[in-house]
């Protein structure tokens, strides 16, 4: 009983932090230009550190997309102290590049930008140093100490400085909304609601007009990972076959009739959005903002639907860490010293999305877009049976191929209709396979595991 | 004579030689061996097998087949013509020439996403259609339910691209045919299409083949094109070989794809060379 609550402490913690920060975020006063915003929060005196810190190269695996990698450049690191080479990469090479720093046993990389599950793959290799000294000089910044403790990835060390926190709403288009079932709440719907919805949309205008992210830069294999199979089935790993797991891909292979069939071409959902092809969507907060912040009026943001065992969502949480070869530390902890300050943190926000993680108030006001945003967020994690379910813990460099087997299930299902027990069944060694070779335990919200996760 | 030169041709060729060994056949050994590579080193079929009841391959097999298939012999007609055009030494020649080029000065990718703004639902295709009264509603280009509607996009985006390189190859070959050999066919009185079955293709034969096995090997490695116009909707070799490699992080299964590769295109390759001899290969 105590081990269950304690399965429940973290996320729900996760949780109620990220309520907290959102709800602290100031309401807009007046609707003013972003850019204005952007540059009001980086004025004054500015986060700078005294002195020079020297070039550092920094790798990340968020804020990849071309875009963001220009934002974060020309941006969110205008005001740092020193020269940042900024490199943002896919799973692939970031492991790869990090790896390979390690085996040499020297390199450039001074600064690496990940997900927690990322970090504790490094971690358990020994690639990362302690930073319990820079926590140490953040504290007054309040970094939640449920966020902190995430980064000792249980160990006595602070081997990764939480940096920004994310997740994945709906947003849809405001003619949409007329066509929602009856008795239907688009901020408290159920997924087969979403369904009908689509379907009333197809009746009425003759297009199938409800839109997902499953094209090549799409993050499609997060909605089975935090959002459908957690909704439908409680679990993820542990339920990948179960019957519940079959219910969930009979709906989505149902559900897609509805859907604009141009979605495997899709990787941000913004854009669709704007241009009208898709009425309804769900993607990753970052990834909808565009269509938010151009037109706020057309749009609307809410939480997503709730499956049979709950409202299940992903948090993302981002942190920074220092490998042990790093050719310069003290740059790197001066980096991460910038990319807290509250500034620093506000612009991270306007500029590309991400949620702060620190206590203190938001020096500036948030856009329309971000709003409309912060509220579904806000909306979704006070959700009565709001259900978090964590990124994968400990998967390494198997975090792409554990991805590819929920994109294997949906092309061999949803694509090519073939029944979902039989593919379930032939894509369990795979997922298993995963395991043992990282050797990764069961994550929220599948029990935890002694030894590698068992697939199910 | 030659035993006058003594060392100095091996000399020279050794810069081009080293460069070879060093850019080409080093990896391409060590994708072969990364390929073979058994589950606890040593040799072995694992990846191979993996690569091959991986849930795309089949797919991605045909894919590519049915675009090698598709989209030459659209690109051999379209340069023929394109290359007879110029050859003709019309007025505005050069214009021609220009005009037909200016494909191979743009990147895969960017015109990959250029032909998504034409097919996209909201993009310029259905904009016209509409605009001239021929359909009333978007029609879905990309869709992967509709194969071969995506599969003929990618066709079209990929006849655009790079049927240039096969003229310029063409217009070269036909620049190098004897003016006499016309001339003479002139004075027996032979038609043009007459000229262009006797006398031109024959002696275009060695360009053909050249043309040919260069666009072949290409055609096997399609993918900014196919990436940007259809996304998941459609698998290609060279994209799940990168998807193996970058998303997957699995570089023995990307090397059995690089290498599956390889071998088709030098089945095609020796199939060209076998179907297609140039004269001194009748000779010998």
């Amino acid at each position: 009983m105590i081990d269950n609550r304690d399965r429940w402490r973290l996320p729900a913690l996760l949780a109620a932090l990220m309520l907290v920060i959102v709800a602290c975020a100031p309401a807009p006063a007046e609707v003013s230009p972003p850019a204005d915003e952007t540059a009001a929060a980086t004025d004054g005196p500015g986060p700078t550190e005294a002195a020079d810190a020297g070039e550092v190269v920094m790798i990340s695996s968020q804020l990849n997309p071309t875009e963001e990698q220009e934002t974060m450049r020309n941006e969110i690191l205008a005001d740092f102290n020193g020269t940042v080479d900024y490199i943002g990469a896919e799973s692939g090479p970031f492991n790869d590049q990090i790896r390979a720093q390690e085996q040499a046993g020297e390199g450039e990389i001074s600064l690496i930008g990940g997900l927690d599950g990322e970090f504790s793959a490094f971690a358990a290799e020994g690639f990362l140093t302690d930073l319990s000294d820079v926590a140490e000089d953040l504290a007054d910044l309040n970094i939640s100490e449920d966020y902190l403790e995430l980064g000792r990835l249980g160990t006595d060390q602070q081997l990764y400085i939480p940096w920004m926190q994310a997740t994945y709403i709906m947003v849809a288009r405001n003619e949409a909304l007329e066509y929602l079932p009856d008795g239907a709440d688009v901020n408290d719907l159920t997924w087969d609601q979403l369904t009908e919805w689509g379907a009333n949309i197809q009746a009425e205008t003759g297009e199938r007009r409800l839109g997902f992210p499953a094209g090549e830069d799409g993050l499609w294999h997060r909605w089975f990972q935090g959002f459908g199979y957690p909704a439908f089935t409680g679990g993820v790993n542990t339920t990948f076959a179960s019957d519940a797991a079959v219910e969930m891909w009979d709906w989505l292979t149902e559900t897609w009739q509805y859907v604009n069939p141009q979605s495997t071409t899709y990787g941000f959902m913004q854009e669709p959005l704007q241009s009208g092809e898709v009425w309804v969507a769900w993607d990753h907060v970052a990834r909808l903002i565009g269509a938010l912040e151009a037109d706020p009026e057309a749009f609307t943001a809410f939480p997503v639907p709730s499956g049979p065992e709950g409202k299940a969502f992903m948090p993302v949480i981002a942190g920074l860490a220092i490998p042990t070869t790093a050719a310069n530390p003290e740059g790197a902890k001066a980096l991460i010293r910038y990319l807290l300050q509250p500034e620093t943190q506000a612009t991270t926000l306007q500029a590309v999305s991400f949620f702060p993680v620190i206590g203190t108030d938001l020096p500036a006001d948030l856009s329309p877009g971000l709003q409309a945003e912060a509220d579904a967020v806000a909306a979704q994690l006070a959700a009565d049976d709001a259900l978090p379910a964590l990124l994968p813990v400990g998967l390494g460099d198997q975090g792409g191929a554990y991805n590819q087997v929920f994109r294997d299930a949906f092309q061999q299902i949803v694509m090519d209709g073939q029944a979902a027990a039989g593919v379930l069944d032939s894509l369990l060694p795979d997922l298993q396979a995963v395991f043992d070779a990282s050797g990764a335990a069961c994550w929220f919200p599948d029990p935890e595991s002694e030894g590698p996760c068992q697939a199910g | 004579m030659t035993a006058r030169l003594g060392w100095a041709p091996y000399a020279l060729l050794l810069p081009s030689l080293a460069f070879l060994v060093v850019f080409f056949a080093t990896p391409m050994v060590q994708a072969f061996a990364l390929a073979f590579e058994g589950p606890t080193g040593g040799f072995g079929l694992t990846h191979v097998e993996r690569m091959l009841r991986d849930a795309s391959f089949r797919s991605a097999l045909l894919t590519t087949l049915a675009l090698v298939v598709l989209v030459i012999p659209i690109q051999f007609a379209l340069a023929m013509a394109m290359a007879l055009v110029i050859n003709a030494r019309l007025k505005g020649e050069g214009l021609w020439l220009y005009v037909y080029a200016l494909p191979l000065g743009i990147s895969e990718l960017a015109a990959g996403i250029v032909w998504v703004s034409i097919f996209t639902q909201s993009g310029w295709l259905n904009s016209i259609l509409m605009g001239l009264g021929i359909t009333d509603r978007q029609i879905v280009w990309q869709s992967a339910e509709t194969p071969w509607l995506l599969i003929g996009a990618v066709v079209i985006a990929e006849a655009w691209r790079a049927t240039s390189i096969i003229m310029i190859i063409l217009v070269a070959g036909l620049q190098s045919i004897p003016r006499e050999f016309l001339e003479a066919a002139d004075v027996y009185g032979a038609t043009t299409w007459q000229k262009i079955r006797r006398v031109v293709l024959p002696m275009l034969r060695p360009s053909l083949q050249v043309a040919l096995i260069l666009r072949t090997i290409l055609a096997f490695q399609v993918f900014a094109t196919v990436v940007a116009i259809a996304g998941t909707g459609l698998d290609v070799l060279a994209e799940e070989a990168q998807r193996w490699a970058t998303d997957i992080d699995n570089d023995n299964v990307a090397a059995a794809y690089a290498g599956l590769i390889l071998l088709l295109s030098m089945v095609g390759t020796v199939l060209f060379l076998v179907l297609l001899p140039t004269r001194e290969e009748h000779q010998a």
